[in-house]
């Protein structure tokens, strides 16, 4: 039997580092390439001012997954901060897992001025995953929680 | 409480089209804070600006938020909107409701309920902005141009001649570069040691210019207008002051047995050498790893015979360091390494030969007095095969070649096969060719000519093998893709057109001046097509190859490109600073030094502070402070800060949370 | 030993070399040492204390002790010497002002599992070959070492001191230890399991700040979790999502910090296995960056303050291990 169900829309959050991968999501809209609109973008400096804190925090009030952007290995503007972020997030990433949060909510990807396209296939292709994966309930703070 | 304006823009129908921006800014007008929240056709035109203008007067406001296109486009503009009425430009922040709201959604519900969010996330930011105050901080000026090769050259001229002091740093002992080592150019075929010793001279003679040849850049620091820089002068064991160039020591020097580097290792030279007979500075060097007296104590030669008293064996490098407010990087190129290239027998047969050493076989300076003979047997060559695209436009796989075009190769290949046929009309001469490139003045005529009045022979296809002979003939095996046949060629001479790369002091450079490069090393511009002389590093510029190979004409005319910028710089009294920069919290810092690892800038230092405690005692701290004249606002430090002491202006810690939770509530 | 200990602090003291001695004090019962400092030979004789019982690591007491005047002896077994160096490294301590003697350590007794053995009115414990002596009210019990070592003695990872300026005893070896078995378990285990063992363990938290107050990498002039404009300060803990920040972002802050002495684990008065969140990180810091030990030296760059160009992505957590 098949009960109606309201489509679920996962909250996506997704910092993009002011150089490259900000620029490749203005691209992607420049280019009119679609991606859901639960995809809400924070302009950050640099992948590396990424604080594991603002990923926590994400989850804590209700984001379905979290999604970080920056720059090519070897293309940051500030010349390392990616290589930073890259251990940052993978240990973070790994710990979330340890602890069973679902892998799929967490992602790091690279992303190019150039990449518009590439930027718009990330965003639909996380949302998909997201969406699949249903509810952040392992991270949510229950008091946060929207009504 | 902040007093905050929304600002909701239609970009005509760009925004309005699939956002409605009435119901945007009505939706904005309750969130906690914000006193008037109204919508216009294009905020950014003028009258957009004097609404925006208005309200802050009329509402005393004391944050805007702009919910219009990417920040990337407008931010800058709506920053000097605020500041003209008289409010903070860092109180300004900007909705992207366009780039990443309008132009992909296409439900209007949809692309609305977004934007609302992004409207909100930008208020719950604004809330906690700060009034910020650039800073300024003074221009040193005087520029430093990195390589001294036409590029360095006609860069020092230019900013020279407008008056400020240049210092050219050259790692060879003589400037010139590669068009010192070039016969003719195209496609005028002027000669190049014409053009350019005379340009050599006047950078020498210049009251404005001083060139430090011989040299290399041991180490950066500073930022845009403040560099310090510490410059290696290699020993020549020859007193730069007291030698006259005479030539006399290296006439005498018994050792004659070294590879002459000038015309690519195909004759010899002494220990003590002038590169070149127009050598700037016109001065000797001695080799230390081929000299005589260097290795063994014993000789003394050339101490004895010059009068001027110049040599002195026991010279040590040494160290200058010195202020600038510009650094221009003019590293140029190398053809690449051939020796991975046996399918061309390069490093079997000495008549494969690269294009730049043909350039030397011509040149009358050159091992053979300009006469063309083969390398092998000096010998007349009657068969010349030129290949093209050695080691340039290669698959990413084929890790020999490299991937882009060489852009020279085409234009000098046209130009050796027409002086060969000129000069030598008993020659048959053969050229290979993927395609042919002339997009350039008076390009394509030189090539045709080449073709047509010159009877040089181009076939479409590659090489597939050069095979030494018995006889001392190169076979050489190619495809005609046209005629679709297979090609057997006998060849006196194959001249090869490798491929060009930077020079390998450029990615340790850039890495001391924090400049970014592509994967092929060549030096990243600030935009690729409205910045192409500037670095993404402030205080950096591009000069010639190092940012792309290019023809002489394009290197001057970007050498002089990149003079501009930095007499633009240097014009300048003092450049105001970013001011969304770290700052540490000192009452929370441990002075651990987490943050002074991952600093890029070299922007964070520590000191030792006494401090109140809470109990009334003192005690002495170590704290970390930043610079904001270096500090460049990535943020690496504040996460690496446990305490989170270290925090960013403009992207601070509560600010982006204040940012996630609006999103996510 | 702890006669040893006493007579050569004395000496120190006498001689001038130090002012004041860093050490362990009785506590109200047997196997309830605390930290504390002596200034004078009467003090010592009356209240230092060592045995093994006396597991508190003193290195993180010389953030504060060393800003005091004169330099100050401490005794610091050899997980604790590892502490020191961190501390040295971070400048938190200022080892000039610290003068070292290191112990020799054949581990720690574990008095939950003395209890869980049986024991109750403990009075005191000494070692006598493989088995602990335990005083009791009821009488002396003897129990195999092994089997009431605290987790993070039988898991040691190094006897060998750090740094000292001399010692007692003797000083060991680094130890080819299996402390990342219980990881490596869970790590085996499904996304679920993980989730569950962790929500069991976690939810048992009370936020009273013991493994962070302890923790001698948690040093923080100012904690984030007690700066209100932190953003992540100590709210009620009335969600269990609260336990999960906190124990995630402390254990992130002391990543390629943490020299694994364990102190989290044993100050829990919940017994919540804190140290397996340190662990995990030192397990995936030597995989994917190469063998680090936070503490062997006092001047090599933390794994989280450097990169190399070809680090692994992210994406490796999905590559490994069970889904």
């Amino acid at each position: 039997m098949q009960v109606e169900k309201k489509e679920f829309k996962p909250t996506i959050v997704a910092f993009c580092c002011n150089w490259c991968s900000y620029a490749g999501a203005d691209l992607s809209g420049t280019n009119r390439l679609n991606y859901p609109a639960n995809v809400k973008i924070i302009r950050v400096p640099c992948s590396c001012r990424v604080n594991p804190m603002f990923v926590l925090r994400a989850f804590q009030r209700g984001a379905d997954g979290v999604i970080i952007c920056g720059c090519h290995p070897g293309d940051c503007h500030y010349t390392t901060g990616n290589y930073y972020a890259r251990r940052r997030m993978t240990l973070l990433f790994s710990m979330l897992d340890f602890l069973g949060i679902e892998r799929d909510r967490t992602r790091l990807e690279w992303v190019s001025a150039a990449e518009g396209a590439k930027f718009a296939a990330t965003m639909n292709d996380f949302v998909e995953t997201v969406t699949k994966l249903g509810e952040n309930k392992r991270l949510e703070d229950l008091r946060c929680k929207k009504q | 409480m902040q007093r905050i304006g929304v600002f909701v823009c239609w970009c005509g129908s760009n925004i309005a089209g699939t956002v409605d921006v009435h119901k945007v800014a009505e939706a904005l007008k309750s969130e906690p804070g914000v006193v008037i929240s109204t919508q216009y056709q294009y905020m950014c035109s003028e009258a957009g600006q004097t609404l925006i203008k208005d309200a802050i007067r009329d509402h005393k406001l004391t944050g805007i938020v702009v919910c219009s296109c990417s920040p990337r486009m407008h931010e800058a503009t709506f920053r000097k909107t605020a500041a003209a009425a008289g409010l903070n430009p860092y109180m300004v922040e900007i909705a992207n409701i366009r780039e990443q709201c309008s132009w992909i959604h296409k439900d209007m519900e949809v692309g609305t309920e977004k934007a609302i969010i992004l409207g909100r996330a930008a208020i719950a930011k604004v809330h906690l902005n700060a009034p910020l105050v650039a800073g300024e901080s003074p221009v040193v000026k005087r520029a430093l141009v990195i390589g001294g090769g036409i590029a360095g050259i006609q860069t020092a001229l230019d900013i020279a001649d407008a008056g400020f002091p240049v210092d050219i740093v050259e790692t060879k002992p003589t400037i010139g570069g590669k068009m010192a080592q070039i016969d003719k150019t195209f496609p005028t075929l002027d000669c190049a040691a014409c053009i350019l010793t005379p340009k050599m001279v006047d950078a020498a003679q210049h009251e404005k210019i001083n060139i430090y040849a011989y040299s290399e850049v041991a180490e950066v620091k500073g930022f845009v207008g403040n560099f310090s820089v510490k410059i290696k002068q290699k020993a020549r064991m020859v007193d730069t002051t007291k030698c006259t160039g005479c030539g006399l020591c290296v006439e005498k020097c018994p050792m004659k047995k070294v590879p002459n580097e000038f015309n690519l290792g195909m004759d010899k030279r002494s220990a003590i050498y002038i590169p070149f007979a127009q050598a700037v500075p016109k001065v000797a060097t001695i080799d230390p790893t081929a000299c005589i007296k260097m290795k063994t104590g014993k000789c003394g030669l050339c101490a004895t015979v010059c009068e001027a008293g110049a040599i002195d064996y026991t010279q040590q490098d040494s160290f200058i360091e010195e202020k600038y407010g510009a650094i221009v990087v003019a590293t140029g190129y190398n053809p690449i390494n051939l020796d991975k290239y046996d399918e061309f027998a390069y490093n079997q047969s000495p008549d494969v030969i690269t294009s730049l050493e043909f350039e030397r076989l011509t040149n009358a300076a050159g091992p053979t007095a300009g006469k063309l003979l083969r390398p092998s047997d000096g010998k007349h060559p009657h068969t010349l095969v030129f290949v093209q695209c050695v080691g340039s436009r290669c698959d990413v796989a084929n890790e020999k070649g490299k991937s882009y075009c060489s852009k020279i190769c085409c234009m000098y290949t046209a130009k050796h096969a027409m002086l060969c046929r000129e000069k030598y009309p008993d020659t048959d001469v053969y050229v290979f060719y993927i395609d042919v490139r002339t997009p350039g003045k008076n390009f394509d005529e030189f090539y045709r000519r080449a073709v047509e009045e010159y009877g040089v022979h181009y076939i479409k296809g590659m090489v597939g093998k050069v095979a030494p002979q018995a006889d001392g003939t190169l076979l050489v095996q190619g495809s005609d893709l046209i005629e679709g046949e297979q090609l057997k060629i006998k060849a006196d001479l194959v001249v090869l057109a490798a491929a060009i790369e930077p020079d390998k002091s450029a990615r340790p450079l850039a890495t001391m001046l924090t400049a970014s490069m592509d994967t092929n090393d060549f030096f990243t511009e600030a935009h690729p097509k409205l910045r192409p002389v500037e670095s993404p590093t402030a205080g950096v510029f591009l000069s010639g190859c190092c940012q792309g190979p290019k023809d002489i004409p394009e290197t001057v005319s970007q050498a002089s490109g990149a003079a501009a910028k930095v007499i633009g710089l240097l014009v300048k009294d003092s450049l105001t600073c970013n001011p969304c920069v770290a700052h540490s919290n000192e009452l929370m810092c441990n002075g651990c030094s987490a943050c002074e690892k991952v600093c890029p800038y070299g922007a964070i230092s520590y000191e030792d502070k006494e401090f109140r405690m809470p109990d009334r005692t003192t005690a002495i701290r170590r704290v970390a402070s930043v610079n904001p004249a270096v500090c460049q606002g990535c943020g690496a430090c504040t996460v690496a800060c446990p305490s989170g002491a270290m925090d960013l202006n403009g992207f601070s810690n509560s600010q982006i949370m204040a940012e996630v939770d609006a999103i996510c509530k | 030993m702890q006669e040893a200990m006493i007579k050569r602090a004395k000496e120190l003291l006498t001689d001038g070399t130090v002012n004041r001695v860093l050490g362990w004090q009785k506590g109200g019962v047997a196997y309830d040492a605390t930290p504390a400092v002596f200034d004078s030979a009467e003090a010592l004789e009356q209240g230092f204390v060592y045995d093994d019982f006396t597991a508190a690591n003193l290195s993180k007491y010389l953030v504060k002790e060393t800003k005091n005047e004169g330099k100050v002896l401490v005794f610091l077994k050899p997980c604790d010497t590892y502490s020191l160096n961190q501390l040295t490294k971070e400048h938190r301590v200022n080892r000039d002002n610290v003068y070292v003697i290191g112990v020799g350590c054949d581990g720690k007794a574990d008095v939950e599992k003395l209890r869980a053995q049986g024991m109750d009115g403990i009075l005191g414990i000494t070692a006598e070959g493989d088995n602990f002596v335990v005083e009791t009210l009821y009488g002396n019990k003897t129990v195999a070492k092994a089997d009431v070592l605290a987790e993070r003695c039988v898991v040691c990872k190094s006897r060998k001191l750090m740094t000292y300026d001399e010692i007692l005893g003797e000083d060991g070896e680094v130890i080819d230890s299996n402390r990342f078995d219980m990881v490596e378990q869970l790590e085996n285990m499904t996304s679920d399991q993980r989730y569950a063992f962790w929500q069991n363990e976690l939810s048992r938290c009370i936020r009273c700040n013991a493994c962070r107050n302890v923790c001698p990498a948690c040093t923080c002039e100012k904690c984030v979790f007690d700066n209100v404009n932190s953003g992540v300060a100590n709210t009620a803990a009335a969600d269990s999502f609260e336990e999960k920040l906190f124990h995630v972002i402390r254990a992130f802050h002391v990543a390629g910090r943490c020299t694994d002495c364990g102190e989290c684990s044993r100050v829990c008065p919940q017994g919540i296995p804190l140290h397996l969140l340190n662990r995990k990180f030192i397990k995936d810091i030597n995989e994917l960056y190469g063998e680090y030990q936070a503490g062997e030296d006092t001047d090599s760059r933390g794994p989280l303050t450097n990169f190399t160009y070809d680090d692994c992505e992210p994406s490796i957590v999905h590559e490994r291990g069970v889904e």
